[in-house]
């Protein structure tokens, strides 16, 4: 199960953060910060994988952006860094060429992709064509239910 | 309709503005976020960017609450992007409640996003979140089903659960697999958060796993992981069905939509591999049901990428955690070495990780890879070389702990990770104190470093434990004086030099060890010992717990005498302290140092430790406890349970009554908590066959092979290995000089094999290796196989129960290869007999014989029928040739009443010596009658019963769930006139269609009806073309074969209606669209759209 995700620049300023367990936010923040410190200063040619605490931390750099994991430690690190792997390639999908600023202007996009990805700490849909279709279906809502046409977007 | 305009306008400046499609996702820029972000990226300091978030706060509150606020989700957006930046905007918390609540679709989904993100489980503004998620999860609006179903699984408070769980629940039936996907995996959030308040639901989750859609399997399965982790008894009979999955999904069986990277469906692989090791494990019959499926895995995965290593690796895991199998054994093992042998860091991680893994059970294949390990020991990348100290320490034995401590210790002094070092040190403290004897010296020093090094973060039960270990001692008196007085020599300097930066535990060690055994070093005054004693309690940095350890050890050192005046100081200075433990040690020093006598009797100067008797239940209270409830006091109870109680009487209670069953209390059996390293017996099956041909022989039991080289020879000699027996050490000489000659090695590469040699000696002798510390691999391999015969019957005594619970698991698995592959009708059939045996109702029949009518499956919930009030038959009439029966024949024992009407064909079920059935099923308006005729064919019974008969009974039956075709399962009970009882089984089977009846309705009726119902399907017909007018052609042809009733048909559409007995409705609505006939089907009732476009399908074809 995964317990969180990170979005973090190479200056360590905070994109995007994504809790799947309860936790306070003394705890984020020490998260937080113990994620970037230790994530900024690996050498470059290091495994994705590190120990923090009791959990197992799998991390990729894309371009300027770090995508931070933590994962319980008896899961799978390949496929943990997969799920980011995924994800990327989700956002590429949406914005087109994802490119930092894309996530940054739209942060809550990028959320939303992510909660039609994930859900409650598992992989919910592996689609790329499922999730971005929900996606769009959603940012194209109207309010009337019988508008059939965006049943057909999302479900067809 | 005014409020769908309405609902309209509302929403269009929301789809204007920024965000109206993905593609112009870059416009939002421009936008107030865009001038915010900016704003702070052009800024240098901190403290300008804390003064214009400051600003920006201030003018999202005032926006944010005046009345009629257009930008919400902007403003939403805002504060979002305030509070990641790690500012607090808790005044937009209720705001982004009421969003959710009240905002358009759009605004709601930003809403729930901010609530999520401000929120926690436990916060109190949660509570205001529970309404809107009810509304929405009845929403008609998927979209909004769907939010709040994601909400839900991100954090719900756990007390209001149940009143969600029926809805969720109902979700399970969704007809849109997006949605009963969600919910599933709400439901496993729920099981993990609060696993009790889903106990009564775990039948559903059968259905998940049986669910049509892959996706919702798949989702289905992260609970069963849960719960098979909990209890794999009660699991067992589902690993056909799980084996089943995986073989199709290997076998590339999915939609092309589940791939990943041309993989199918990698992570439903892992899932379904994780709960075959789990269901595989200590039990050789089910782990043989997986033999086949995992070879085909390990074969199919050869693609190099990373998804496939991730499935290899699971693969091997589940291989090594089953009853083992040579050849899978042996073609795991290959695969590791693929891993270990990668240039890619991640993938010998992985390896690394596989091996630890592995070597418990077969620590050979360590051997194999030494090269490679010593390679990791010094790799720059400390997860690595962590990593590859945890797979030493699963092989260490008494031959090479000092190396590989010395390994770990080396690793302590570089981690900066407060987890590694208490976990590394917790591993050395075993190590050492697993070989302690061996080397006195050795374990004396490793102790201080783990205690200087694991400082005050260590777990407090390795000092305890050290301690225990040296004031036990051993056998030989001898041995237990030089390892204290050892302890004590190593001491004395260290507190000589600076005591001050030592851990305070470590300080606390020491002061005992010298209090107890300083009098074993004969050169040592005891006044040097006090004086360096005294000097701890003066430092600053000195916890008083410490202090109290060292005055106590004072009070056994003092004698009297030249000593008095220290400990006459000690003692005034402390007697006065605040803190009362140094106050009475203080006491304690000062009287005992002025009585020898008394503190001769009262610590006693090498005394072994006294066991304690402590008597834990007080039983020396019960006169006491016995006296007070006579006297009326309350019974105790414990601290939880008045928790608990409290909690009760607290809460609302959400939960309808008699919806807690204690059902699954009986499926909680003994978990098996053998630790894998009992499972070692698989080496001892794999150790013949692993292939070490393929390998250089350069390294034998007993290291490095190579004999011209004197180092190694040295090495060999400076190591024994009596561990080994006679005939292998035979063996490994043979194997020695049989070792071609090597060449000779430059002096790095000769200093790695050195340290492997050093590392691996006598690995190869199984018995050396443990990681309990006791090795007997005989008493191993026995424990194993009682463990087995337990865990056999505690399976029966759950096979039991769990069949009195849930559908058998033939239909299940009927269900999983149709729904991964093509839908035949055969296995939708199975599902039915599981559904549908509960649909005998009533029993209003005549009959002769005593019959009974029972369940043909395991639920057991239903009653059976009895009927002992028998009435005689409408027309029991003698029948001489039961043989020669035929259909004209039975048509006159109709019951008269129903002779009038249509009956479908007379059709025999089965026969037996005895007794002929046959049966047929009449409609009436109101309902479907089933008869059953009932002969009698026994030539004895003709001589010795008065007459020959046949019964008729006749049964109503009522569909409670929809499905293609209904199966009523009965038995007929009877008894033989010498007295033995027996049984005849059938089975009959009636369509659908059978059931339905027409429905008259005006049409808007039909309209009001059409929105209220939440079951829907689509499909496009096709068209009977020969007339003019198809649809009315069409429509009649189906009112003919189905029943159904057209209210009205206007141009090119068409609304029908019908009913399934008794009254729940279906409503079809028809459309000519491009040469088909579009079809809508609604109705309340759940899956009945479905089997009723089954059924159109199926006339409009016989057509």
């Amino acid at each position: 199960m995964m317990r969180f995700m990170l979005l973090f620049s190479r200056q360590g300023k905070l994109r995007l953060q994504k809790w799947f367990t309860s936790m306070s936010e003394r705890e984020k923040k020490k998260i937080i910060r113990d994620m970037t410190t230790m994530v900024l200063a690996r050498q470059p040619r290091s495994c994705n994988f590190m120990q923090w605490k009791d959990l197992k931390i799998v991390y990729k750099r894309y371009a300027s952006l770090y995508f931070c994991l933590g994962v319980e430690s008896q899961e799978n690190e390949l496929l943990a860094l997969e799920i980011i792997h995924r994800y990327v390639e989700l956002l590429d999908k949406y914005f087109g060429n994802v490119c930092e600023l894309d996530i940054i202007f739209n942060f809550e996009k990028a959320y939303f992709i992510l909660d039609e990805f994930l859900m409650g700490g598992e992989i919910q849909e592996t689609s790329k064509q499922i999730v971005n279709r929900s996606i769009e279906a959603s940012d194209m809502l109207q309010e009337d239910d019988i508008s059939e046409w965006y049943e057909v977007e999302l479900f067809g | 309709m005014s409020d769908v305009v309405e609902k309209t306008l509302t929403a269009l400046p929301s789809l204007l503005s920024l965000d109206s499609h993905p593609g112009s996702a870059k416009l939002s820029s421009t936008s107030k976020l865009g001038n915010l972000i900016r704003g702070i990226t052009e800024l240098t300091s901190k403290h300008e960017e804390e003064k214009l978030i400051q600003h920006e706060l201030l003018a999202i509150k005032e926006q944010v609450s005046s009345p009629n606020t257009t930008m919400m989700k902007e403003l939403m957006v805002r504060s979002i992007y305030c509070e990641m930046l790690g500012y607090e905007a808790s005044f937009s918390y209720i705001h982004a409640i009421k969003l959710a609540q009240q905002g358009t679709v759009l605004e709601k989904r930003v809403g729930y996003l901010a609530v999520s993100l401000f929120l926690n489980e436990s916060h109190e503004l949660l509570l205001l979140l529970v309404n809107t998620v009810l509304k929405d999860l009845q929403s008609t609006n998927l979209i909004e089903v769907c939010m709040a179903l994601t909400v839900v699984s991100q954090m719900f408070p756990k007390d209001m659960i149940p009143a969600i769980l029926p809805l969720v629940e109902e979700k399970l039936n969704h007809p849109k697999e997006i949605i009963r996907r969600k919910a599933v995996l709400a439901l496993y959030k729920f099981y993990l958060i609060a696993p009790n308040q889903v106990q009564h639901i775990h039948n559903k989750f059968r259905k998940a796993l049986c669910d049509k859609d892959p996706g919702v399997m798949t989702a289905s399965l992260h609970i069963y992981l849960q719960m098979i982790q909990e209890n794999p008894e009660a699991y067992k009979d589902l690993t056909p069905s799980f084996v089943t999955i995986l073989k199709q999904v290997v076998g590339g069986k999915l939609p092309m939509d589940f791939n990943y990277h041309t993989v199918p469906a990698p992570w439903l692989q892992i899932q379904l591999l994780r709960i075959l090791s789990l269901l595989g494990k200590n039990d050789q019959s089910t782990s043989e049901v997986m033999y086949e499926v995992l070879d085909e895995s390990l074969q199919r995965a050869e693609m190099n990428h990373n998804i496939t290593y991730a499935i290899l690796y699971e693969c091997v895991k589940c291989i090594y955690t089953i009853h083992p199998k040579s050849d899978l054994l042996e073609k795991a093992a290959k695969c590791i070495g693929n891993f270990v042998l990668s240039p890619k860091i991640n993938l010998k991680y992985l390896g690394l990780k596989a091996l630890t893994y592995v070597v418990q059970q077969d620590p050979k294949l360590a051997l194999q890879h030494q090269m490679t390990i010593i390679e990791c020991l010094d790799h720059p990348d400390l997860i690595i070389k962590r990593e590859t100290l945890e797979l030493l320490f699963r092989i260490t034995n008494g031959q090479n702990v000092t190396v590989i401590v010395e390994k770990m210790l080396e690793f302590l002094c570089i981690s900066e990770d407060d987890h590694t070092t208490i976990d590394l040190v917790g591993k050395v403290a075993e190590l050492a104190e697993k070989y302690p004897l061996k080397y006195n010296e050795w374990f004396i020093e490793t102790m201080n470093t783990v205690f200087s090094l694991g400082g005050d973060m260590m777990q407090p039960d390795i000092p305890n434990s050290f301690l225990k270990l040296l004031s036990e001692g051993f056998d030989s008196v001898e041995e237990d004086r030089k390892l204290r007085l050892f302890a004590v020599n190593s001491y004395i300097p260290l507190l000589r030099g600076e005591p001050g930066k030592l851990p305070q535990r470590f300080l606390q060690v020491i002061s005992w060890v010298l209090g107890e055994y300083s009098h074993l070093r004969e050169d040592l005054e005891p006044a040097e010992v006090l004086s360096l004693l005294a000097k701890l309690l003066d430092m600053k940095n000195s916890s008083s717990e410490t202090k109290s350890w060292v005055l106590m050890a004072m009070t056994k050192l003092c004698k009297g005498g030249a000593d008095a005046s220290v400990t006459q100081e000690v003692s005034e200075t402390y007697s006065s302290s605040l803190d009362t433990v140094l106050r009475q040690r203080a006491h304690e020093l000062q009287y005992l140092s002025q009585d020898p006598e008394l503190r001769a009797r009262v610590l006693p100067r090498g005394a072994k430790p006294e066991t304690l008797e402590v008597d834990s239940s007080l039983s020396f209270l019960d006169r006491f406890v016995s006296e007070a409830l006579a006297a009326g006091a309350a019974p105790y109870k414990p601290p939880h349970q008045r928790q608990e109680e409290l909690d009760q009487s607290k809460a609302l209670s959400l939960e309808p009554y008699g919806l807690s069953l204690p059902i699954s209390m009986s499926s909680c059996s003994i978990t098996d908590r053998q630790s894998p390293t009992l499972l070692s017996m698989s080496s001892g099956l794999s150790g013949d066959t692993l292939k070490l041909d393929g390998i250089k022989r350069v390294w034998g039991r007993e290291g490095y092979l190579a004999q011209r080289e004197p180092v190694e020879e040295a090495a060999q000699v400076e190591v024994p290995s009596p561990i080994q027996s006679p005939g292998r050490q035979g063996e490994g000489d043979s194997l020695h000089s049989q070792t071609p000659t090597q060449t000779p090695t430059p002096e790095p590469e000769q200093e790695k094999q050195q340290l492997a040699s050093s590392l691996f000696v006598g690995l190869a002798s199984q018995s050396s290796v443990s990681l309990m510390g006791k090795s007997e691999p005989m008493p191993q391999r026995f424990r194993r196989k009682a463990k087995g015969q337990g865990l056999g019957s505690s399976f029966i005594a759950n096979e039991q129960i769990s069949s009195s619970l849930i559908s058998p698991p033939s239909a299940v698995d009927n269900l999983l290869c149709n729904n991964l592959l093509d839908s035949n009708n055969a296995s939708e059939l199975a599902e039915q007999t599981s559904q549908l045996s509960q649909s005998l109702t009533t029993a209003n029949g005549t009959c002769h014989a005593e019959a009974e009518l029972t369940e043909s499956d395991t639920k057991g919930c239903n009653p059976a029928l009895r009927r002992d009030n028998c009435v005689v038959a409408a027309g029991p009439g003698p029948h001489n040739d039961p043989g020669r029966l035929t259909e004209v024949c039975l048509d006159s024992y109709l019951p008269a009443e129903l002779s009038g009407l249509s009956h479908s064909e007379i059709a025999p079920l089965c026969a037996n010596q005895s007794l002929n059935l046959s049966a047929c099923h009449v409609q009436k308006e109101d309902s479907l009658i089933l008869v059953v005729f009932i002969m009698n064919s026994s030539e004895s019974a003709i001589q010795q019963i008065r007459l020959v008969s046949i019964t008729v009974g006749q049964y109503s039956l009522t569909v409670k769930r929809p499905a293609v075709h209904v199966e009523v399962v009965g038995t007929v009970s009877y008894q033989l006139p010498a007295g033995t009882s027996q049984s005849l089984q059938f089975s009959y089977k009636v369509p659908l269609t059978s059931f339905i009846r027409p429905f008259v309705v005006s049409t808007e009726e039909y309209g009001t009806m059409w929105l209220s119902f939440s079951h829907d399907t689509k499909q496009n017909l096709t068209l009977i073309n020969d007339n003019q007018e198809p649809l009315t052609a069409t429509l009649n042809a189906l009112k003919k074969k189905l029943q159904l009733h057209v209210v009205e048909v206007i141009g090119m559409e068409g609304i029908v209606a019908c009913r399934l007995l008794q009254d729940l409705p279906c409503l079809m609505h028809c459309r000519v669209n491009a040469g088909w006939l579009a079809v809508w089907l609604r109705s309340p009732v759940p899956d009945l759209p479905d089997c009723l476009i089954y059924h159109c399908q199926r006339a409009l074809q016989s057509l």
